[in-house]
C-alpha cells in the first residue's frame, strides 16, 4: 500500500512542476508588459518602472525568477491580488469553504439519487423505469447547466418564490464565520431561522451543480450493475436461495461500486469546472466566481495563483480517490 | 435430377462491395437503437437549418426593431405573429437568431472536433509508436492539461489570447485533445505488437506508412465515439464561454452569447432565456443519442442494452 502511495506521488510531482511552469509562464505570455500588468499601473515613469520591476524580480534571469516563484509557492506565497492588494492564498482560503460546501451538497445529492436510480434501471432492465430514468439522465448531461440554473431561478425564485436567487444566506443574518461553512456556522450562531435560510440558499445551486454528476453516476451504476448481475457468482447466490435483496443489495452492489467510485472521484474534478458556471449564476461567493471575476477585472496575479491552487486541489483530490480505490480494489495496487 | 446449385468459384470481393457490406452491417446495429436514429434525424434537420439559414429565417439576426423590444412569443398576450418566438432586449427576432445560431454551433463542433481529433491522433501516434522518453513527456503534458478543469483552462487561455470565438474554439480544442491522445496511444500500443504490423514492417514499410496506413485504420472505432462526445462538449463549452462573455462576442447570434445578454431579463421575459438554451439542449441531446448508438453499433462487445 505504501509503495502504491509512493508511486502515485512520484507521478504527481512532475505534473505539479509542469503546472507551476504553466502558471508561471502565464503572465509572461500575455500581450503587453508584465510589469505593468502585475502592478496594475498603466503609465509609469522609467524610474518607477525600474523600481517595480526590481520589486517583482523581473530584472533577474528567468530561471531564477521561476525558482523564486516556486519557492514562494512552497512557503505559501502565491502572490498579491492586483485589485484587492491582499495575499492570494488568504483570499483563496476565505472563499474555498463556500465552494466546498456547495460541491459537497451537490455530490451527496448526486450519489443519493444517482446510485439508486442506476440500480433500479439495471434491475428492471428494458422496462419503462429503465428507459425513462436513462432518458432523464441523458437529458441531464446534455443540458447547458447555466441555462438549467436560469430556468430554475425563473421557476422557483421568480414564479413560485420558494427559494432565493443569490448569496449564501439572507442579509438579515450576520455572524462571524467560524468554519466558513454556512450550514455549520448558522447552527452555531443560534439565531432563529439562520439555518433554514442557509439551507434554502443552498438548495437551487446544489441541484444545478448536481445535475451532470447525477446523470453520469446513474448511467455508470446501471452499466456496472448490469455487468455484475450477469456474473456467475450472482447466479450462484440466487441458486443458493438468498433473498433478492441480499443478492442485489450486498453481493452485487459491492462489486458494482468499484467503477462507480472511480466515476464519483472524476466527477469531483468536473464539479470544480461546473462550479464556475453555477457560482456565477447564483452569485455564490466561491473560488469559481472569484476566477471569473478576476479574468474580467484583469487581475492576472489572481488568475495565475488561482490556477495553480485549483490544479493542486484537483490533483490532491484525485490522489485521495486513487488511494481509496486502491484500498477497495487490491488488484490494482500491484 | 441434375444438381442445379453449382458452387461458384470464390470471386475476389471488391473493396467497394466490402465497404457497402460493412455500412449495411453498421446501419443494422445502429438502427436498432431508436434513440440513435432520432438523434440522427434531428441532427440532419439541424444541418439543413444551418445550411439554408438565410432562406428559412424570417428576419435578419442583426436587425433591431426598436418599436418591438422584448415582445413575448406569438401565442402569448402581446405577441406578434411575425416574431414567432418573441424579440430580445434590443428588438431582434429570436427565431431568426436561433436559426443563424445553428450555423455557429455546428461550425464550432466541426472545427473544434477536427482540430482536437487531428492533433490528438498525430500526438498519440507518435507517443504510442516511439515510446521511450517521447512518450513520457507527451503523457506528462497531457496529465498537466487534464489537471485543470476544462472550462477554467479555456477561460484562462482566452484571457491570454483575447475574447473571441476563434480563440475560444482553439482553447476548447486544446482541453479536449488529451482524450484523443490517450485513446490513440492505447490503440497504437495494442496494435503495434500484432502480426500484421510486423509483417508490414518486414515488407519494408517506413514508420509514417505504418502509423497512418497500417495501424490507424484499425483504431477508428473508439476515436469515432470520442469524436461525437467531443462534438457535444465543444458546443456546450463554447456556449459556456459565450455565456461568460469570453466566447463569441455580441451581436453574434451564438446561443450561449444570447443567454448572456438575456440574463438580466430572466424574471421579466422568460422567452429570451428559454429558447436559446432549448436549442443547445436539443442539439447536444441529438449528438449524444447518436454517440450512444455509434458506440453500440461500432463495437458490439460494448453493447450494454
Amino acid at each position: 500500500m505504501f509503495g502504491f502511495l509512493l508511486r502515485r506521488l512520484a507521478v504527481l510531482i512532475p505534473t505539479f512542476i509542469g503546472v507551476s511552469i504553466i502558471a508561471f509562464s502565464f503572465i509572461r505570455l500575455l500581450p503587453g508588459d508584465p510589469v505593468e500588468l502585475l502592478s496594475g499601473e498603466r503609465v509609469m515613469s522609467p524610474e518607477r518602472h525600474a523600481i517595480i520591476s526590481h520589486d517583482l524580480g523581473f530584472d533577474r534571469p528567468i530561471v531564477v525568477q521561476y525558482f523564486d516563484y516556486l519557492g514562494g509557492v512552497m512557503t505559501g506565497d502565491f502572490g498579491t491580488s492586483i485589485v484587492s492588494k491582499k495575499p492570494i492564498l488568504d483570499q483563496f482560503w476565505s472563499l474555498f469553504p463556500a465552494t466546498v460546501e456547495l460541491s459537497f451538497c451537490a455530490i451527496i445529492l448526486a450519489i443519493a439519487l444517482g446510485i439508486p436510480a442506476g440500480m433500479i434501471a439495471a434491475i428492471k432492465r428494458g422496462s419503462i423505469f429503465d428507459q425513462g430514468l436513462m432518458g432523464i439522465a441523458l437529458v441531464g448531461y446534455s443540458m447547458p447547466i447555466f441555462w438549467w440554473g436560469l430556468l430554475l431561478i425563473i421557476l422557483f425564485s421568480g414564479t413560485l418564490q420558494w427559494f432565493p436567487v443569490s448569496g449564501r444566506i439572507s442579509l438579515m443574518f450576520f455572524f462571524k464565520p467560524v468554519t466558513g461553512f454556512m450550514l455549520i456556522d448558522s447552527l452555531m450562531s443560534g439565531q432563529k431561522g439562520a439555518f433554514a435560510s442557509a439551507l434554502s440558499h443552498l438548495a437551487l445551486p446544489s441541484i444545478v451543480l448536481a445535475t451532470i454528476p447525477l446523470a453520469v453516476i446513474a448511467r455508470q451504476t446501471r452499466s456496472a450493475m448490469l455487468e455484475v448481475l450477469s456474473e456467475d457468482y450472482v447466479r450462484t447466490a440466487r441458486a443458493k436461495g438468498l433473498s433478492p435483496f441480499r443478492v442485489v443489495g450486498i453481493h452485487a452492489l459491492r462489486n458494482a461500486m468499484i467503477p462507480v467510485i472511480t466515476t464519483i472521484g472524476l466527477q469531483i474534478g468536473v464539479m470544480l469546472a461546473g462550479a464556475i458556471l453555477t457560482e456565477t449564476i447564483f452569485s455564490w461567493p466561491g473560488i469559481g466566481k472569484w476566477m471569473v471575476d478576476s479574468v474580467f477585472r484583469r487581475d492576472y496575479a489572481v488568475i495565475q495563483g488561482g490556477l495553480l491552487l485549483i490544479a493542486a486541489i484537483i490533483m490532491i483530490v484525485n490522489l485521495i480517490v486513487d488511494l481509496l480505490y486502491g484500498l477497495i480494489n487490491p488488484r490494482i495496487r500491484h | 435430377m441434375a444438381d442445379t446449385t453449382v458452387t461458384k468459384t470464390a470471386e475476389p470481393v471488391s473493396s467497394a462491395a466490402m465497404r457497402r457490406q460493412m455500412l449495411r452491417e453498421f446501419w443494422f446495429y445502429f438502427s436498432e437503437n431508436r434513440g440513435a436514429v432520432l438523434g440522427l434525424i434531428i441532427f440532419v434537420l439541424l444541418v439543413i437549418v444551418a445550411v439554408f439559414a438565410s432562406l428559412i429565417a424570417p428576419h435578419s439576426p442583426f436587425q433591431q426593431y426598436r418599436d418591438f423590444v422584448l415582445l413575448p412569443p406569438a401565442w402569448q398576450e402581446g405577441g406578434n405573429p411575425s416574431y414567432l418566438l418573441g424579440t430580445d432586449p434590443v428588438g431582434r427576432d429570436i427565431l431568426s437568431r436561433l436559426i443563424y445560431g445553428a450555423q455557429y454551433s455546428l461550425f464550432i463542433g466541426v472545427f473544434v472536433t477536427t482540430l482536437s481529433l487531428v492533433g490528438g491522433i498525430v500526438v498519440g501516434l507518435i507517443a504510442g509508436y516511439y515510446r521511450g522518453w517521447v512518450d513520457t513527456v507527451i503523457m506528462r503534458l497531457m496529465d498537466i492539461i487534464l489537471a485543470f478543469p476544462s472550462l477554467l483552462l479555456a477561460l484562462v487561455l482566452v484571457a491570454i489570447l483575447g475574447p473571441s470565438l476563434t480563440n475560444g474554439m482553439i482553447a476548447i480544442a486544446l482541453t479536449l485533445q488529451p482524450h484523443f491522445v490517450r485513446l490513440t496511444r492505447a490503440a497504437v500500443m495494442a496494435e503495434k505488437t500484432r502480426d500484421y504490423v510486423t509483417a508490414s514492417r518486414l515488407a519494408g514499410a517506413g514508420p509514417l506508412r505504418l502509423m497512418f496506413k497500417t495501424i490507424l485504420p484499425n483504431c477508428t472505432a473508439p476515436l469515432i465515439v470520442q469524436a461525437t462526445l467531443s462534438f457535444s462538449n465543444a458546443i456546450l463549452d463554447a456556449a459556456a464561454l459565450g455565456f461568460l462573455g469570453m466566447g463569441a462576442q455580441p451581436p453574434a447570434p451564438e446561443w450561449g452569447t444570447m443567454l448572456a445578454e438575456a440574463r438580466e431579463f430572466i424574471l421579466r421575459a422568460w422567452w429570451v432565456v428559454t429558447f436559446p438554451g432549448l436549442a443547445i439542449l436539443i442539439t447536444v441531446l441529438a449528438i449524444n443519442l447518436m454517440g450512444d448508438g455509434l458506440r453500440d453499433a461500432l463495437d458490439p462487445k460494448l453493447k450494454r442494452s
